[in-house]
């Protein structure tokens, strides 16, 4: 079973404990965005074989959502960070390079 | 190709067996092709097969980087039925569901289609509100289904618990010529006969690059060496995403894990294919007397073809509710599969960004029953470059229009 780390409270939590979210840094578009721009915003997605950021939200605890970074051909989960966050954190990405040097960076 | 027969067995009986020959051929890629379908599943075999049969086309390569069938095909519960409710999806679902009906005839190989009956439960009174209007749209569809009473549910299968504390049936959409078949021999029967046709099925061979020119398909990298070809068709399911970026551009997909399992073998019991989307579960009974279940997918993206845990338990908790005899059943096996879910959940057969590269996704968790009419408008669109009325609403660039086919056709829940 997938376990998170929720950033707000501390806990460990289950995949049952927690909703997922999907594809993390979106950039959201809304009106006089261009058809291309919201298209990409509601249904394009990087749906990576490898590392991969996510939203989930601590359902059945603390209510917050936050980020994950996760390997989706592993399972490994790389680490977890504030919602708030515009880019995966540094040190996070430089733990993540260190263990798959393939990986091409966020982007 | 020797044609499989009653005097066929005979005549190998009296040879001890030893003149049965290879269903497919096993060739190394030849330099080019007319046209390459990436994806050795029940899609891209049957679009082979089509290119064949309808329109002649014959140079043709299937890739597969694992072996033929060894994708969702081979890893599904098998359901087919075609009671959706838009037109679009009805249409193909049904070209699919009726071309199963001479499948083993047309292949000369036993697909084991078993029109048994499909019965979907209206658990809540939006159900049946849902179900009914599906009812109507599908009599003015051409697509034989009614709404039937929770008695003659009963009547149907007998092992059902109509009257549960918490979601009794009332009522249920029918589908006397649903049914199942046999995932891989469905596999089998199309690449023998598009072995048959002289195209060459290349397994353990895996597409890792898409060359163009001048923004026009020229062939593919794999691990067994660069193929020329003039038009591609990538039918790779879960990983259409990967190849998508191969041709460089995203798709609105994303792969998550949907499992399935079985029990024991046990005496038959149920001669119906029972799904019930509100409490999450579906049953059948499969020849061997094993009962196949599945239920939902994972939230998540994943590609190790494995779920979790969780899922299991509640698509048994769902179904002990509503067949109490399974209570002290034991699971054999279980499994998953990794299945693209689009956008609106509808699946895409498209032109793309590229010139003669297509595309052929998206049915997630329900397109083991659109197999055969799958192939068949795929082939269309592959070979004259444009869709036919099959294919003509799935294409990718619904999403930017906002021309969803909405409708769960492949739900997390049950196909
Ligand atoms: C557990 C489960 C239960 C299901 N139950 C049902 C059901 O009851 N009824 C129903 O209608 N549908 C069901 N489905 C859905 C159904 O299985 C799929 O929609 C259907 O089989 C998809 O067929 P396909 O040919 O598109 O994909 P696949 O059979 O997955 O074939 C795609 C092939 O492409 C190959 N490939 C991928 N990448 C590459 C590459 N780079 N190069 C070369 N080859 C590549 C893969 O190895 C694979 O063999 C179920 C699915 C699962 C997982
Ligand atoms: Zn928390």
């Amino acid at each position: 079973m997938l376990t998170l780390e929720c950033p707000y409270c501390g806990v460990m939590a289950d995949e049952t404990e927690l909703s997922p979210g999907y594809e993390a840094h979106l950039k959201r578009y809304g009106p006089g965005s261009s058809d291309e721009e919201f298209e990409a915003y509601m249904f394009a997605r990087k749906n990576p074989k490898g590392v991969h950021f996510e939203r989930w939200r601590h359902a059945y605890g603390c209510g917050k959502w936050f980020l994950a970074a996760r390997d989706t051909a592993t399972l490994e989960v790389f680490g977890t960070y504030p919602a708030q966050s515009s880019a995966p954190p540094q040190d996070l990405q430089d733990k993540i390079k260190a263990k798959r040097p393939d990986w091409k960076g966020y982007k | 190709m020797k044609r499989y027969s009653a005097f066929a067995i005979a005549r190998e009986a009296l040879s001890n067996h030893m003149g049965w020959e290879r269903a497919w051929a096993a060739p190394q890629p030849k330099a080019a092709y007319d046209a390459i379908i990436i994806g050795a599943g029940g899609h891209g075999l049957a679009t082979a097969y089509y290119l064949g049969k309808n329109f002649g086309i014959t140079n043709v390569a299937i890739l597969e980087k694992g072996w033929l069938g060894g994708g969702n095909t081979g890893r599904n519960t098998t359901i087919i039925r075609s009671n959706y409710l838009q037109d679009s999806s009805a249409a193909i679902y049904e070209k699919a569901r009726s071309l199963y009906e001479t499948l083993s005839q047309d292949l000369n190989y036993n697909a084991m289609f078993s029109p048994r009956g499909v019965m979907m439960l209206a658990q809540t009174h939006h159900e049946v509100r849902g179900y009914q209007r599906t009812a109507h749209a599908n009599a003015l569809q051409g697509v034989v289904t009614e709404f039937i009473s929770p008695q003659r549910v009963k009547e149907l299968c007998p092992i059902l618990n109509i009257d549960g504390p918490r979601y009794p049936v009332l009522g249920a959409l029918w589908q006397a010529r649903g049914g199942t078949g046999r995932h891989d021999a469905v596999a089998w029967g199309y690449a023998r006969a598009c072995s048959a046709m002289g195209m060459d099925i290349i397994q353990n061979c895996e597409v890792k690059g898409i060359t163009s020119a001048n923004g026009v398909v020229t062939g593919v990298e794999t691990t067994k060496g660069y193929i020329g070809t003039k038009k591609i068709g990538i039918v790779v399911a879960g990983h259409s995403g990967q190849v998508a970026d191969m041709a460089g551009f995203r798709l609105p997909v994303e792969a998550v894990a949907l499992q399935a399992l079985v029990s024991e073998p046990i005496k038959p019991c149920m001669d119906v294919v029972v799904m019930a989307n509100t409490v999450h579960g579906y049953m059948s009974q499969s020849d061997k007397g094993e009962m196949v279940i599945g239920g939902g997918t994972d939230g998540f993206n994943n590609f190790t073809q494995r779920g979790s845990f969780h899922h299991i338990e509640e698509t048994l908790r769902a179904l002990i509710e509503t067949f109490p005899i399974i209570s002290r059943l034991k699971m054999l096996r279980q499994w998953g599969g990794i299945v693209d879910m689009t956008g609106d959940r509808s699946p895409i057969i498209s032109k793309t960004p590229v010139g003669n590269c297509f595309i052929n996704c998206g049915w997630g968790t329900g397109g083991f029953k659109a197999i055969p009419g799958s192939g068949w408008a795929m082939a269309e669109l592959m070979a004259k470059g444009e869709p036919g009325p099959l294919a003509a609403e799935f294409d990718m660039w619904r999403f930017k229009e906002g021309r969803f086919i909405d409708e769960s056709v492949a739900a997390g829940v049950a196909h």
